[in-house]
C-alpha cells in the first residue's frame, strides 16, 4: 500500500520529526518501496496463531525492593543542554494568553 | 614488536604472565598500531587514553600479584552504544553529541571487572540501523582488507579494529546481524548470544525484544572467554536470565555425531554469491570429514523474515527513540517558539536518514488503523519463524549456513536503495526473532575478501554454536588473520 504526502505528514508530526523542503515526496517514495515488501506477510493466515513479543521464557522477574542510591541532581542535569534552578529548561509549552 | 597485535588472548595471557611482555607493552603496541593505520581504516569514533592507561597499570599489578584470569590486561573497542561512565557515548548519532554517560552498563563493567583495557569507542551505524556502517553520523569506517568496500555493520567499527590488529577484542551489539554480518565481511569471529545470555542495561536501546550484545575475537575460543565473562544475571536487567553460565563447557568437544542442519531456503538464497557458496561447501565438508552428520533441514518462513523484522524493530525502535527530545541530553535546537517546534527541530536535525525512515516507519506501523494489519502480524509471524528453528532443531543440533549472501560490497553502493541494504541480513535476522545463539566464523575467502559461516543454535546452547565453530576451526586450520592494511 503506497504512502500518501499527507501520510507522511501525519506520521512525522506523531513522532514529532520535523520535515524539510523534498521530506515529503523522499520519505513517501521510499517507505512506499518498503511497505511494498512487507505486504508479502498478507499472504499468510495467521488467523490462529497467537503473536510473540518476546522470545524467551523469563516473565515476571521480581527483585526485593531495596533502596539504592539513584543519579544525583548534578549527574541528572550533566547532559541538559539547558538547565536552570535544579531543572531541564524547556520552550514555553503553553501559549499566552 | 607489531606482531603483538596479531595475538590471541591465550597467546597474550601466557606472554603477561610469563612477564615477558607487560599490559603496558600490550596496549602500547596497539595505540602505535592505531596511529599507524586508522586514519586509514577510522574504526574508532574515540580514544581513552585515561582509561587505558590506568588499566594496564592495575592490569599489570595483577599479574604481579599471581592473578591468572584470562581477560587481565587484553585491550578491547567497545562499540559506541554501550554505556561508559564519563566516555562521550553516541551511538553514532549527533543527537547524542557530547553526551557524557553517569554510569557504566553491566557487561562493560564486568569486562573491566575482568581485567580488559579499553583502548577507545567504535564507529557504528546510527543507532546501530544499518549493514554497513554507512550510517554513522561521523564517518564511514573502511574494511581492513579493502580501504574501498564496507565492513558491515552495525558494528563494523568494532569489527574493523579486530580484523586490522588496533585491538584483540571488541564489543558488538546484534539486533538482525550487527555482530555476524560484520565479522564475516571482516574475517573475525563475532558472536550473538542468546536473548537473555548478557545484559542490556547500559545498552542504549535499538529494538529491546532483539537487542544483545556479544563479542568480536579472532578465536572461537576467544570468543567464548569474552562471552563467560559478561553473561549471567544482572538485577539492573529484568529479561537476563539466572541459567548457569555453561557457554564454554563443551567448547573442545568436536562435532563427531553430531547433526548439524543445512537449511536448504537458506543455501540457495536468493542473491548469494558462487564464491560464498563455494567457500560454505567446503566448511561443510570439513565439518563432514570432522564426523559430523550433514542434514536437510527446512525454514519455511524464511522469505518472510525480512518484512516480519522491518515492521518489528523499527516499532520498536520509534518508541525507544522517542526520549531524544533535546531536553535531557545530546543535542536541542534551543531557538524554537514552543516545545513541540523544539522536539522536531531537535531530532529533524539530530537523527539521520535511516534513523528518521525506521523511526515513520515504525510510528506507522504502530499508528491507529494499522496496528493489526502490520505490528500485531509481523508478531505472529515472528511466532511461525520460531516454530520453524524448533521443528529444525528437532532433526539436528545447530544449524549451518553462509553469514552473509555476499562478501564486502563497494562503499556507496547500497546506500540510495534501503531494502538492498537490508538484504544483507537475511541470513541473521530469523536468529534475532527466534532468540537464538548464533556465530559467526571465518570460512575462506572468495574474491580476495573474507566470508564467513554462521552457526545458529537453539536458545542457552551457546556451548553448542561455540563447539561447532571451534570444531571447523580447528579441522579446517582456516583462521582469523590480521589484515595487513596497505
Amino acid at each position: 500500500m503506497p504512502l500518501s504526502r499527507d501520510e507522511v505528514r501525519h506520521v512525522a508530526m506523531l513522532a514529532r520529526l520535523g520535515l524539510e523542503p523534498g521530506d515529503e515526496e523522499f520519505y513517501a517514495e521510499q517507505l512506499s518501496g518498503i511497505l511494498a515488501h512487507i505486504d508479502r506477510l498478507q499472504q499468510l493466515n495467521t488467523e490462529s496463531i497467537p503473536p510473540t513479543a518476546q522470545v524467551v521464557e523469563v516473565a515476571n522477574t521480581l527483585r526485593d525492593d531495596v533502596p539504592r542510591p539513584g543519579l544525583s541532581q548534578a549527574d541528572a542535569l550533566a547532559n541538559a543542554p539547558a538547565a536552570v534552578n535544579g531543572f531541564f529548561r524547556v520552550p514555553s509549552i503553553q501559549e499566552e494568553a | 614488536m607489531s606482531d603483538l597485535t596479531e595475538l590471541t588472548i591465550k597467546e597474550a595471557g601466557r606472554l603477561l604472565r610469563l612477564q615477558s611482555i607487560s599490559a603496558g607493552e600490550l596496549v602500547a603496541a596497539h595505540v602505535e598500531r592505531i596511529e599507524r593505520i586508522d586514519r586509514r581504516v577510522r574504526a574508532f569514533l574515540r580514544f581513552t587514553p585515561e582509561l587505558w592507561e590506568k588499566q594496564a597499570d592495575e592490569a599489570d599489578a595483577r599479574i604481579r600479584r599471581g592473578d591468572t584470569a584470562p581477560l587481565v590486561g587484553i585491550p578491547m573497542a567497545v562499540k559506541d552504544v554501550l554505556c561508559v561512565r564519563g566516555v562521550e557515548t553516541t551511538a553514532g548519532s549527533q543527537i547524542l553529541s557530547g553526551f557524557r554517560p553517569p554510569y557504566t552498563g553491566t557487561a562493560v563493567s564486568r569486562l573491566f571487572a575482568a581485567g580488559a583495557v579499553m583502548l577507545g569507542v567504535t564507529n557504528c551505524d546510527e543507532f546501530a540501523m544499518g549493514s554497513s556502517t554507512e550510517n554513522s553520523g561521523y564517518h564511514p569506517t573502511h574494511n581492513p582488507w579493502d580501504l574501498a568496500r564496507v565492513p558491515g555493520g552495525s558494528s563494523g567499527g568494532s569489527a574493523a579494529a579486530v580484523a586490522a590488529g588496533e585491538a584483540m577484542i571488541a564489543l558488538g551489539t546484534d539486533t538482525g546481524g550487527s555482530i555476524r554480518q560484520p565479522a564475516a565481511l571482516t574475517g573475525v569471529v563475532g558472536m550473538k548470544p542468546t536473548y537473555g545470555r548478557v545484559s542490556r542495561y547500559g545498552l542504549i536501546a535499538f529494538a529491546s525484544s532483539l537487542d544483545q550484545i556479544g563479542p568480536f575475537a579472532r578465536s572461537v575460543e576467544d570468543a567464548a572467554i569474552v562471552l563467560e565473562a559478561m553473561a549471567g544475571h544482572d538485577p539492573l536487567d529484568a529479561t537476563s536470565s539466572d541459567r548457569p553460565n555453561d557457554v564454554s563447557r563443551d567448547l573442545d568437544a568436536g562435532v563427531k555425531g553430531m547433526r548439524l542442519g543445512v537449511p536448504r531456503e537458506y543455501y540457495d538464497v536468493e542473491g548469494i554469491e558462487p564464491g560464498v557458496k563455494a567457500a560454505v561447501d567446503k566448511a561443510v565438508k570439513s565439518l563432514s570429514d570432522a564426523g559430523a552428520e550433514i542434514v536437510d533441514v527446512t525454514l519455511p518462513h524464511t522469505d518472510y523474515g525480512l518484512a516480519a523484522y522491518y515492521i518489528i524493530a523499527p516499532a520498536e525502535c520509534s518508541s525507544n527513540l522517542a526520549r531524544f527530545d533535546g531536553v535531557k541530553y545530546g543535542m536541542s535546537s534551543g531557538d524554537a517558539q514552543n516545545i513541540t517546534e523544539a522536539y522536531q527541530r531537535t531530532r529533524r536535525k539530530g537523527f539521520g536518514t535511516e534513523v528518521r525512515r525506521r523511526v515513520m516507519l515504525g510510528t506507522y506501523a504502530l499508528s491507529s488503523g494499522y496496528y493489526d494489519a502490520y505490528y500485531l502480524k509481523a508478531q505472529k509471524v515472528r511466532t511461525l519463524i520460531k516454530r520453524d528453528f524448533d521443528a529444525a532443531f528437532e532433526n539436528c543440533d545447530a544449524i549451518i549456513s553462509a553469514t552473509s549472501p555476499t562478501v564486502a560490497f563497494p562503499l556507496g553502493s547500497r546506500t540510495q536503495n534501503p531494502l538492498s541494504m537490508y538484504l544483507c541480513d537475511v541470513l541473521t535476522l530469523g536468529g534475532n526473532l527466534a532468540g537464538l545463539p548464533g556465530i559467526s566464523v571465518p570460512c575462506g575467502m572468495s574474491e580476495g575478501l573474507p566470508v564467513g559461516l554462521q552457526v545458529l543454535a537453539p536458545q542457552w546452547r551457546e556451548g553448542v554454536a561455540l563447539r561447532v565453530a571451534r570444531a571447523y576451526e580447528q579441522a579446517s586450520g582456516v583462521k582469523a588473520e590480521v589484515a595487513p592494511v596497505g
